[in-house]
C-alpha cells in the first residue's frame, strides 16, 4: 500500500536517459569489430562539435554504420513499446499490441509486394519498400476503421480487435501467396519479414525521430484518457471522456507510428507486447508513468536484442525479429506462469 | 432538472423503451422499478448517451445531445451496475479520475478543487485507509464504494445509479443507500436509480417510474406508484402478499 506519485520525478527521467545512453554506447562499441569506449566517445564528441577526429579511430564504422543503426533501433524499440502500452490500455487487453490492429500486417503486405515486384524509388535503396509499406499501412487503417465503423458506429473495442485479427490473417495469406511466386527474391522477402535494421541510415533516423516526437507526443498527451479506457470504456464515457474521438486519435497515431516503423525495420514481434507488460510490473498501470517508462524500456530492450543479433553468431548476423521473438516468447511464458501461480 | 420527452430506444426491430416521458426535480430520488427486461437500464444508457434514442432529454432546459462529454459529466454522474478493473490501479487513481471533466484539455491537469473533492469522496465512502490499495485486492463492496467515491468526486447535480447495491450483502446495501441519502441532502442535487428491491425503493425513493415492457405503467410519488394494483399489473403477482409472507418468517 505504498503511495505512488502520478508522474516520474526529474531524477527518474535522468536515470532513464543515463540507462539509454549507456546502452547506445555499448551497442556502438560492440559488434563484429570491437571499438574502445574512449574512441567512440571521442568520435561522437568531436563529430558533434565539428572537431577533427584523430587518426586510428574507426570513424566510418562508428559514425556511418553503427551510430545510425543504433539510433534507428532505439527509436523503433521506443515506438513499438509505446504503441503496445497504449493499445493495451485503450483496448483494456494486456495481450494487445500495435499489431493487434492489423496495420503492421498491412504494412508488411505493401513491403513484400514492393520487394516481389522490384518496386524502387530512384536514388534510394529501400525507398520503394518504405513507400509501399507506409501506403499499405494507411490503406489498412482506413479499411479496418471503415469496416469497424460500418459494423458498429461506436467503434467498439471488440469490433476493432475482431476486424484487426481477420485483416491480419488475410494479409498473411496474401504475403504467403506472393512469396510462393517470388522466385529468387524470396530470400530478401523472408529476411525483411523477420525484421532488420542493418543498412538503415540517418535519413531513417530523421523520419523515425519526427514520428516518435509528433505521434509519440500525441499518445503521451492522452495518458489520462488511456487510464480511463484501461479502467473501462463505459466508465470513461461517464467521467466525460469523448470516447469515440479520443479512441480514433489514438488509433490513428498508433497505426501511423507502427506503419512508419514496419516500413523501415520490417516486422519485429513481441516488443510491443512484452516490454509494456514487464514495465507495468515496475511502474503500475498508470499511463502517466507507464508510457514514458515503456518508451525508454522498449528502446533499451531492442538495442540489446540487436546487439545479440549482431554478435551471437559472429560474423553471421541474425534477424532482430528472431531474437525479440525468442526472448519475448520466453519472457511472456515466464510472466504468464508467474501470474497464474500468483492466482 | 432532467426531463425525458417521448424517449424511444430500439435495438433493430425490438423496441426496448417505448415513448417514455418523465421528470426529475431537485431534492428528489426517482426510482426506476419494474421487472427484468422492462427497459430500465437501457433508459439509463440513453441518458448517459450510450445508446441512440429518439425523443429528447432536457437537462436544465438544454438538450442533452448539445452537451459536450465533459460538460455533461459535470452535471450527471453515473454509477454502473457491473464495475470491474483489469489493471491494478490504486483506489486513489480510480477516484481521482472522477475529476477528469474538470481538467480536460490536451496535457492539462490543473484542477484547483480536485484534491479536496477526492479527499471528501474518500472520507464519505470510508475509503481513506484504502486509498493506496490496488483495486484488484478489494472486495465487491469496496470496489462498488470506490466507484461511488469516483462519482462523488465528480460532484454532479444528478446522480444516476444502475442497481447500486447489486451483488452486495445487506450491510453494504444499507451502507451504500445511506451514503447516497446523505449525498442527496445537499441542495441542488437529485438521484435517479434503477432498483429491483421494492423495499429499498420504497424506503429511500421519493418518486418512482414503474416500467413495463418499455412503457411507463405508472409514475409519481413513491407511495402512489408502488400500490398493490399497479404492482400486480406489472409483476402479475400479489407483491404485497409475497412481501408479507417473507416478513412473517421473521416473526
Amino acid at each position: 500500500m505504498k503511495k505512488r506519485t502520478e508522474t516520474f520525478s526529474l531524477g527518474i527521467y535522468l536515470l532513464f536517459v543515463a540507462a539509454l545512453t549507456s546502452s547506445m554506447l555499448l551497442c556502438i562499441c560492440l559488434g563484429s569489430v570491437s571499438i574502445a569506449l574512449s574512441d567512440t566517445v571521442t568520435a561522437l564528441h568531436n563529430s558533434l562539435w565539428g572537431l577533427e577526429i584523430p587518426a586510428g579511430i574507426a570513424k566510418s564504422i562508428i559514425l556511418n554504420v553503427r551510430l545510425p543503426r543504433v539510433l534507428n533501433v532505439a527509436l523503433v524499440g521506443a515506438a513499438l513499446s509505446l504503441c503496445g502500452a497504449a493499445m493495451q490500455g485503450l483496448l483494456r487487453n494486456p495481450l494487445a499490441d500495435g499489431s493487434t490492429l492489423g496495420v503492421s500486417s498491412g504494412a508488411s503486405l505493401g513491403a513484400v509486394l514492393a520487394l516481389a515486384l522490384g518496386i524502387t524509388l530512384p536514388g534510394t535503396t529501400h525507398g520503394g519498400v518504405m513507400l509501399m509499406a507506409m501506403l499499405f499501412a494507411f490503406l489498412a487503417l482506413v479499411a479496418i476503421l471503415g469496416l469497424a465503423y460500418g459494423l458498429d458506429r461506436s467503434l467498439s473495442t471488440n469490433s476493432i480487435i475482431l476486424i484487426g485479427v481477420i485483416f491480419s490473417m488475410f494479409a498473411s495469406s496474401l504475403i504467403n501467396l506472393i512469396i510462393s511466386f517470388a522466385g529468387e527474391r524470396i530470400k530478401s522477402i523472408t529476411f525483411w519479414t523477420m525484421g532488420s535494421l542493418s543498412g538503415t541510415h540517418f535519413g531513417h533516423s530523421l523520419i523515425l525521430g519526427v514520428a516518435v516526437l509528433v505521434l509519440g507526443g500525441v499518445i503521451l498527451g492522452y495518458s489520462r484518457e488511456l487510464n480511463a479506457f484501461a479502467i473501462g470504456e463505459e466508465n470513461a464515457r461517464h467521467i466525460g471522456v469523448n470516447v469515440r474521438r479520443v479512441k480514433l486519435i489514438i488509433l490513428v497515431a498508433v497505426s501511423a507510428l507502427i506503419g512508419i516503423c514496419v516500413s523501415i525495420s520490417g516486422t519485429i514481434g513481441f516488443v510491443g507486447l512484452v516490454v509494456p507488460h514487464m514495465t507495468r510490473m515496475l511502474t503500475g498501470p498508470n499511463h502517466k508513468r507507464l508510457l514514458p517508462a515503456s518508451l525508454f524500456a522498449g528502446a533499451i530492450f531492442l538495442l540489446l536484442a540487436d546487439l545479440v543479433a549482431r554478435t551471437l553468431l559472429r560474423p553471421v548476423e541474425l534477424s532482430i525479429g528472431v531474437v525479440t521473438s525468442l526472448v519475448g516468447a520466453a519472457a511472456f511464458v515466464a510472466i504468464f506462469w508467474r501470474t497464474r501461480k500468483a492466482g | 432538472m432532467l426531463k425525458g420527452n417521448n424517449i424511444t430506444v430500439r435495438y433493430g426491430e425490438h423496441t426496448v423503451v417505448d415513448d417514455l416521458s418523465f421528470t426529475i426535480e431537485e431534492g428528489q430520488w426517482l426510482m426506476l422499478v419494474g421487472p427484468n427486461g422492462a427497459g430500465k437500464s437501457t433508459l439509463i444508457e440513453a441518458i448517459s448517451q450510450g445508446v441512440p434514442y429518439s425523443g429528447a432529454f432536457q437537462l436544465d432546459g438544454k438538450d442533452l445531445r448539445r452537451y459536450k462529454p465533459n460538460q455533461m459529466a459535470r452535471k450527471i454522474g453515473v454509477l454502473s451496475q457491473n464495475n470491474s478493473v483489469g489493471y491494478g490501479y490504486t483506489v486513489d487513481e480510480v477516484v481521482g479520475l472522477g475529476r477528469y471533466a474538470y481538467t480536460t484539455g490536451f496535457l492539462s491537469s490543473a484542477d484547483a478543487e480536485g484534491g479536496e473533492q477526492v479527499q471528501r469522496a474518500l472520507e464519505a465512502t470510508g475509503l481513506t485507509e484504502l486509498r493506496h490499495a490496488s483495486v484488484l485486492t478489494l472486495s465487491g463492496g469496496e470496489l462498488q464504494r470506490t466507484f461511488l467515491a469516483q462519482v462523488f468526486a465528480q460532484n454532479p447535480q444528478l446522480l444516476i445509479l444502475d442497481e447500486p447495491a447489486n451483488h452486495l450483502d445487506l450491510v453494504y446495501q444499507q451502507h451504500i443507500f445511506s451514503l447516497i441519502a446523505q449525498w442527496l441532502k445537499t441542495p441542488g442535487r437529485a438521484v435517479l436509480s434503477v432498483v429491483h428491491d421494492l423495499s429499498l425503493a420504497r424506503r429511500y425513493g421519493t418518486h418512482a417510474v414503474l416500467m413495463h415492457q418499455g412503457r411507463c405503467a405508472a409514475q409519481g410519488e413513491i407511495a402512489a406508484v408502488l400500490t398493490k394494483e399497479n404492482l400486480h399489473k406489472v409483476y402479475h403477482m400479489d407483491v404485497y402478499a409475497w412481501m408479507q409472507e417473507m416478513l412473517q418468517q421473521w416473526r
